[in-house]
């Protein structure tokens, strides 16, 4: 209905000039005013009404109508308009209400790329997304939206990607890099092939995980809409129960019209429609209100240790240099021999070199490549052998008993040591370890506060890093040397001893016990496919501020329906009492039960905004750090 | 077998979802249909032999819903 608004309006000028009519006496005008305001604004309702019936759809407005007929019949012209123009105001406020909740989806819509500079035999032209095909190379300047997933061809930028990870924080990409569709470059210039294009990029999925998982009604929902179909046309039956009872048609009417079941239909959809779309601006997609509901409840937490509770990403700890030579020289010796090697122990210390802004060489010769063991070569003048004791063995190298004893110290410490030598001695040792994320531990605490009991690792790692990890996370319980299997069969038992499980892991070898817990996460960069689509919740941000953010967000949106749901099933029982006891009156009647609509929808709205306090204060600081270090460079 | 996307207008009376989606079910080559109520969209899934997105859209119009796009 186009003219709706206007009709509300129209209806409403009505009513005044009816009630000024009416205190001036002129008792015709005023009855004309009201009825005919009536009957203005019944012909939506009525439409509506007609249109469900016709679906065999039993819908509030067609009791509305029966209750405005009836009114009209024992003359009751002021009620009777007043429950129309209520009804159609009410619908108006819920509508704008009801936006609201909604636009955290709306927004992330709102970042979708609708254009993208494509060259097409050797120029350069704007398109729309739906067009790009894959393989296409796409520009992309300051400002510009990247429009497909993909990898950069050229140039470095720094990225704005808060559709796709929530993270706010600007990234810096350059040549052989991945690209998500949503992302903006913030500054500089880049050239991408596309991918994958239009509905199979990563944004389109989350998009359409996002839509989908707002429809997923939890159980509560769902019972609530099963109640509707029945409620309505009981309340029909009821009220003329009741008018045959006390053969006052005007309580009949009144009891029909309030006994409509607004708030309580709405009041359980809309928190999880808010609640899930809080978690995807944050990067949390949380599908569904089932696992809304469920996450509320977790008490145990069990981590795969590599790629969650650590990055899953090894990086040289520490290094130890023997007879003189200095740190950085043994580095840009090792890292150029190593430069040639794809081993990924290897690539650690490349990527330290780098780090420290370290020449690496080019000019190798006598490369040698030992298969688990480590490489070989000679660079200025100088013979260089990198990799394990066996390889040190090999080549008839003894190694001192000082730098034996600094070897073993570092692997109690859970590092992996990579040996150095230098013309036949060993100069230095590499200690390489896979470092537990900055945010774990205070994380894990926060989440113990807001009510996990236990929290539990598995990994298929040997004893000795696993029971140190464990110490220094504090965690409850490890169990090392594991199978895939195995970590099931864990799950399982934790689950039949009573507990309700969230399995966390990277998404790929744990992919049986995440679908086997009663919350499945998958941690892993930008949301592979596999993680979007096996687990439960996904962070597409990859990191642990996100999983505290989303098991406070579920507790407090499961919270927000039990007092949305309290809250109506109390309005409609105060309100049928009233009117039974003839206390309540049509028009009264009507505006508490369309307020009581518009209350739980603004209740569940506080959910769009939601975020845990002290994250809020984290937060600025690392926004403060981040400009420190703007400043200071 | 084909699929369509239309966006309508913002859909606010958890009713409307039942009367779409049984009107197009009930429409000539219209194999599914899901209406998500809070994106406001209509997928639907037709045979292109018997039914075409121009029709598809009119039924619901009808219905008094308006569409604002359509995606293929």
């Amino acid at each position: 209905m186009k003219y709706k608004n206007q009709i509300t309006a129209l209806s409403f000028i009505l009513i005044l000039t009816g009630i000024l009519a009416g205190n001036a006496g002129m008792e015709a005008a005023r009855n004309i005013a009201l009825v005919t305001a009536t009957v203005i604004a019944s012909i939506p309702i009525g439409m509506k009404a007609f249109q469900s019936l016709r679906m065999k759809a039993f819908s509030i407005e067609l009791l509305v109508i029966i209750a405005v007929v009836g009114a009209l019949y024992i003359q009751e012209y002021m009620e009777s308009s007043v429950v129309t123009f209520l009804f159609l105001f009410g619908a108006y406020l819920e509508a704008r209400t009801l936006e609201k909740t909604r636009s955290s989806l709306k927004n992330l819509l709102d970042m979708a790329p609708q254009e993208a500079m494509v060259v097409r035999d050797g120029e350069s032209m704007l398109v729309s997304v739906d067009d790009i095909e894959e393989g296409e190379t796409l520009l992309i300047r300051s400002g510009g939206k990247v429009a497909v997933d993909g990898t950069i061809l050229s140039g470095e930028a720094s990225f704005n990607e808060a559709a796709i990870t929530g993270e706010s924080v600007p990234v810096t990409k350059g040549k052989g890099e991945k690209l998500f569709s949503g992302s903006l470059l913030d500054h500089g210039y880049v050239e991408m092939i596309a991918e994958k294009v239009g509905e199979d990029t990563t944004f389109s999925k989350i998009i359409e995980l996002v839509e989908e998982a707002q429809e997923a009604k939890s159980k509560a929902a769902r019972f609530l809409d099963k109640f509707a179909q029945i409620y309505t046309p009981g309340v029909v039956v009821l009220s003329v129960l009741v008018y045959l009872i006390t053969r006052n048609l005007h309580i009949a009417i009144t009891f029909l019209v309030v006994a409509c079941p607004g708030a309580l239909v709405i009041g359980a959809p809309v928190s999880n429609v808010a609640g899930i779309g809080n978690g995807a601006k944050n990067g949390v997609l949380v599908k569904g209100g089932e696992v809304m509901d469920r996450l509320s409840k977790v008490d145990t937490l069990v981590f795969d240790k590599t790629g969650t509770l650590t990055k899953g990403k090894p990086e040289v700890s520490s290094i130890r240099t023997f007879l003189g030579m200095g740190e950085n020289e043994l580095l840009e010796l090792t890292a150029s021999v190593e430069s040639a090697s794809e081993h990924h122990l290897g690539q650690t210390i490349v990527k330290e070199a780098l780090k420290r802004n370290i020449q690496i060489h080019g000019d190798l010769e006598n490369l040698l490549v030992e298969k688990g063991r480590g490489i070989s070569a000679k660079l200025k003048e100088k013979n260089i052998i990198v990799g394990n004791r066996k390889l040190m063995a090999q080549h008839d190298i003894v190694i001192d008993r000082d730098v034996e004893e600094e070897a073993l110290r570092g692997e109690k410490q859970g590092n992996t040591v990579v040996f150095a030598a230098v013309d036949g001695r060993v100069r230095g040792l590499f200690f390489i370890k896979d470092q537990i994320r900055e945010d774990a531990f205070s994380s894990l605490k926060e989440l113990r506060a807001s009510g996990i009991r236990q929290i539990i690792m598995l990994t298929g790692d040997n004893r000795h890093t696993a029971e140190l990890v464990a110490k220094e996370l504090e965690l409850d319980a490890y169990h090392a040397e594991l199978l895939p299997k195995d970590k099931l069969d864990f799950v399982e038992k934790l689950k039949k001893e009573g507990n309700v499980v969230l399995m966390a892991g990277d998404g790929i070898n744990d992919a049986p016990a995440i679908a086997t817990a009663d919350i499945g996460l998958a941690m892993g960069d930008g949301g592979t496919d596999v993680a979007l689509e096996t687990a439960d919740l996904v962070l597409l941000g990859d990191n642990f501020r996100q999983l505290t953010h989303a098991y406070s967000l579920a507790k407090a949106t499961v919270r927000n329906m039990k007092q949305n749901i309290w809250f109506a099933v109390g309005v409609v029982a105060l309100l049928l009492a009233g009117v039974l006891f003839g206390r309540i009156h049509l028009a009264e009647g009507m505006f508490i039960h369309e307020a009581s609509v518009i209350l739980v929808i603004v209740n569940a709205m506080r959910l769009v905004k939601y975020r845990r306090k002290n994250l809020t204060v984290e937060s600025e600081k690392n926004m403060e750090n981040l400009m420190d270090i703007k400043v200071s460079s | 077998m084909k699929k369509l996307v239309m966006q309508l207008e913002q859909l606010t009376c958890p009713t409307c979802v039942k009367k779409i989606e049984t009107v197009l079910e009930k429409t000539e080559g219209v194999e599914t249909s899901t209406v998500l109520f809070n994106s406001s969209k209509v997928k639907i899934s037709y045979n292109e032999e018997e039914v075409t997105p121009k029709e598809l859209n009119r039924k619901i119009m009808n219905l008094g819903y308006d569409v604002l796009s359509m995606k293929e």
